[in-house]
């Protein structure tokens, strides 16, 4: 496998689904981290056969991984200190998500006021369901982009 | 401060004793004549509603307080693009409660959430319209004499019709409910309600197309009326505008206790014959709507039921 340097401190998202890391790159606005970020793709994976891996040398707090729950809680999440593997984070959906989905009601005054934060609120656990705030339409989307 | 978004804000607790206090406010109106002197409500309805605002309006003046706002968006300062939420941060400096009627869905909550004051959902699109609901509950209770064990039949618009979610929302936290929906296949109720609320609660329902069919059954009729601007489609409503009428041949196939509600304005879907019939309640609930708001702005602005 190809080799990237090791982490002093940051996180490892690791069973990425192949092809996914891109999409989580935007939705955890890792492009806005002043930090170093490495992008495995299409790596070999026994598991998976493929998968993506992406690698963040940052202060654990600085990413809201909450949202990896919602986006696939497949992804193992690794924290690093001082070079080590000091936790394997267990991912639970988030009881609410802002700005990474999209209300797509016409109806829906986030349609209209622009400005507004995209709020999801998860309304149901078991079933996995999340409803716009304001709205309470039903997300519909492919969480697993 | 609490605020007024939908039925469900209101345990049943909380609900009975609105309901009572606005029993009582039926009653005895001169004791509650000067409760809210020196309150103003301010009626924010950026779309069209002659009855809503008025109900609102003279809920106030009943209670003694005074009104100011606007009925309709091009009259207000959202023609210049402002925010609901900059306008609620304004208007929470010339008033004390406000009512707001938006077309989009979620706007009272955004309002709800920049207010300085109580802020009531007087109706947001196809999403919720809790008065409507309070003021159903309050005509059901009170000429029905209960809330439970009832066999309620929902007819016409069950797709767009936010009173008629809002109503099985609020109705499935009594015991012994059951529905029957009655509606053209194109205007059936909501996935979300059928499925998280009607199957969720366990309550029985059933969904017809005829209205003859259900009617034998029920202890309450509440009819719908197919609302034109739900439609983004002219031909849509044409089609469906008048898919039921109920009339005096219809009525007869009712128990003779049966009660036909109607959240008002009516056009077709009810004949002019049918308001004779000591059955028809569609009037007297609204007289009831005006009690119920007089009951609830008394309760959000600390001068009724306690809700906080």
């Amino acid at each position: 496998m190809l080799e990237v340097g090791r982490l002093n401190e940051g996180v490892v998202l690791d069973h990425i689904k192949a092809g996914k890391s891109m999409t989580i790159y935007r939705d955890l606005k890792l492009d806005k981290l002043d930090c170093c970020v490495a992008i495995i793709k299409n790596a070999r994976s026994q598991k998976m056969g493929r998968k993506d891996i992406i690698k963040v040398e940052c202060p654990i707090d600085t990413l809201d991984l909450d949202i990896l729950g919602f986006i696939d809680h497949n992804i193992t999440v690794n924290i690093i200190k001082d070079g080590d593997i000091v936790e394997k984070k267990e991912l639970q959906l988030p009881k609410e998500i802002h700005n990474v989905i999209k209300c797509k009601n016409p109806r829906c005054i986030t349609s209209a006021e622009e400005q507004l934060e995209h709020i999801f609120i998860l309304a149901d656990p078991k079933k996995e369901v999340y409803r716009c705030k304001y709205c309470e339409e039903k997300y519909r989307g492919h969480r697993n982009k | 401060m609490r605020h007024l978004m939908s039925p469900m804000d209101l345990s049943v607790e909380e609900l009975a004793k609105v309901l009572d206090l606005a029993n009582d406010i039926e009653k005895n109106p001169e004791k509650y004549a000067h409760k809210c002197e020196g309150k103003i409500l301010a009626t924010l309805f950026y779309e069209p509603s002659t009855r809503t605002r008025l109900s609102f309006e003279s809920a106030m003046l009943r209670l003694g307080g005074k009104v100011l706002g606007f009925s309709s968006a091009d009259s207000s300062s959202a023609a210049k693009g402002e925010s609901v939420a900059d306008t609620i941060r304004v208007v929470s400096c010339y008033a004390d409660i406000c009512a707001m009627r938006h077309p989009k869905e979620g706007a009272p909550l955004v309002a709800s959430m920049a207010s300085q004051i109580p802020v009531i959902n007087a109706g947001d699109g196809g999403h919720q319209h809790p008065t409507q609901t309070l003021t159903d509950l309050l005509t059901i209770r009170s000429m029905k004499g209960r809330l439970d064990n009832i066999t309620i039949g929902l007819c016409g618009d069950l797709k767009f019709g936010r009173t008629v979610h809002s109503l099985i929302e609020a109705l499935v936290r009594y015991e012994g409910v059951k529905f029957v929906l009655i509606s053209p296949e194109e205007l059936r109720i909501p996935d979300y309600i059928r499925d998280d609320v009607l199957r969720a609660s366990g309550h029985e329902f059933t969904e017809v197309e005829r209205l003859e069919e259900a009617l034998p059954q029920l202890d309450l009729l509440y009819m719908t009326r197919v609302q034109k601007e739900r439609f983004f489609n002219e031909e849509d409503y044409v089609r469906m505008k008048d898919f039921y009428i109920l009339d005096k041949s219809k009525m007869e196939l009712a128990r003779p206790d049966m009660l036909v509600l109607h959240p008002l304005p009516r056009v077709n879907e009810i004949a002019v014959e049918v308001d004779k019939d000591p059955r028809a309640a569609y009037f007297k609930q609204a007289q009831y709507g005006v009690y119920v708001r007089m009951a609830l702005m008394l309760s959000l602005l600390g001068l009724g039921v306690d809700l906080c």
